[in-house]
């Protein structure tokens, strides 16, 4: 996968959530996504933000242009945060399920809405959350 | 820092509450409405409450969330909730990310949801009037 473009903008408070869909939304529409894919990757973007800012005490989304051999064009999103981390990564996964008095659809919705979803948590750490949306 | 963006306008048309979402929802915004709606609905003695949120462009879980709860609370306190003018890639994304809103009313404009509060009025009054 190749980089052509990268952004790195902080997620520490509620606000700077509306701020991650905001950016998230800007590149969809410079990289030419349909409006249906921008809203799901905008929708997923929130999603993962909340969680990076309530659960993992706050850290960094990057958003990046990239591009694939096949010459397809997509955004990909890494969420990182140094908070205590998900001890249990298939229970925050699964629709239902919350620590905070959510729908818990939070993570699980996040990655029905892109084609790539990675998830990586050290207890004590930290989180990464990337994520991919192909054009 | 609270100021006057911080808050969502409700206007009141004869025994309904209209309210019309413009600006990017942030999650206070979303818990201030809940509550704002929830004493105005009281106060008013109102029967109906309708939300256009024609102009929204993201609804995730969190917001989906508030819109339900606002209907659950208005409907504790006598009043229907109808959420009109849902986008279609709302509607798209809203469903795969596994919200369906089954208590909430919607209807394509504000002259149906108009009517629909109307009828859901008149539908709970029928049994009192015989």
């Amino acid at each position: 996968m190749r980089v052509l473009r990268s952004e790195t903008m902080p997620l520490r408070l509620k606000d700077d959530i509306v701020l991650a869909r905001q950016l998230v939304r800007a590149r969809a529409v410079e990289a030419g996504f349909s409006l249906v894919d921008q809203t799901r990757l905008v929708t997923a973007a929130s999603e993962v933000a909340r969680n990076t800012v309530d659960h993992g005490g706050g850290g960094t989304m990057t958003v990046e242009l990239v591009s694939n051999d096949r010459g397809d064009t997509g955004l990909r999103l890494t969420f990182d945060d140094h908070g205590p981390g998900i001890p249990d990564m298939e229970l925050a996964l699964r629709d239902g399920y919350t620590t905070r008095g959510g729908l818990g659809l939070g993570l699980g919705g996040a990655r029905r809405l892109v084609n790539e979803f990675e998830i990586s948590s050290e207890p004590g750490m930290g989180t990464r959350v990337v994520v991919v949306r192909w054009r | 820092m609270p100021g006057p963006m911080d808050r969502i306008p409700i206007l009141r048309l004869g025994d309904c509450l209209l309210v019309t979402i413009q600006v990017e929802m942030h999650d206070g915004l979303a818990l201030a409405l809940l509550d704002d709606l929830a004493n105005a609905v009281v106060e008013h003695g109102a029967r109906g409450v309708l939300i256009d949120i024609s102009s929204v462009q993201v609804v995730d879980s969190f917001i989906g969330r508030m819109l339900g709860d606002i209907a659950a609370t208005c409907r504790l306190l006598d009043a229907e909730t109808v959420v009109v003018g849902m986008r279609p890639s709302v509607a798209i994304t809203l469903t795969e990310l596994g919200i369906s809103l089954p208590k909430v009313h919607t209807a394509v404009t504000a002259e149906q949801g108009m009517r629909l509060l109307e009828s859901a009025r008149s539908e709970s009054q029928e049994p009192s009037a015989q």
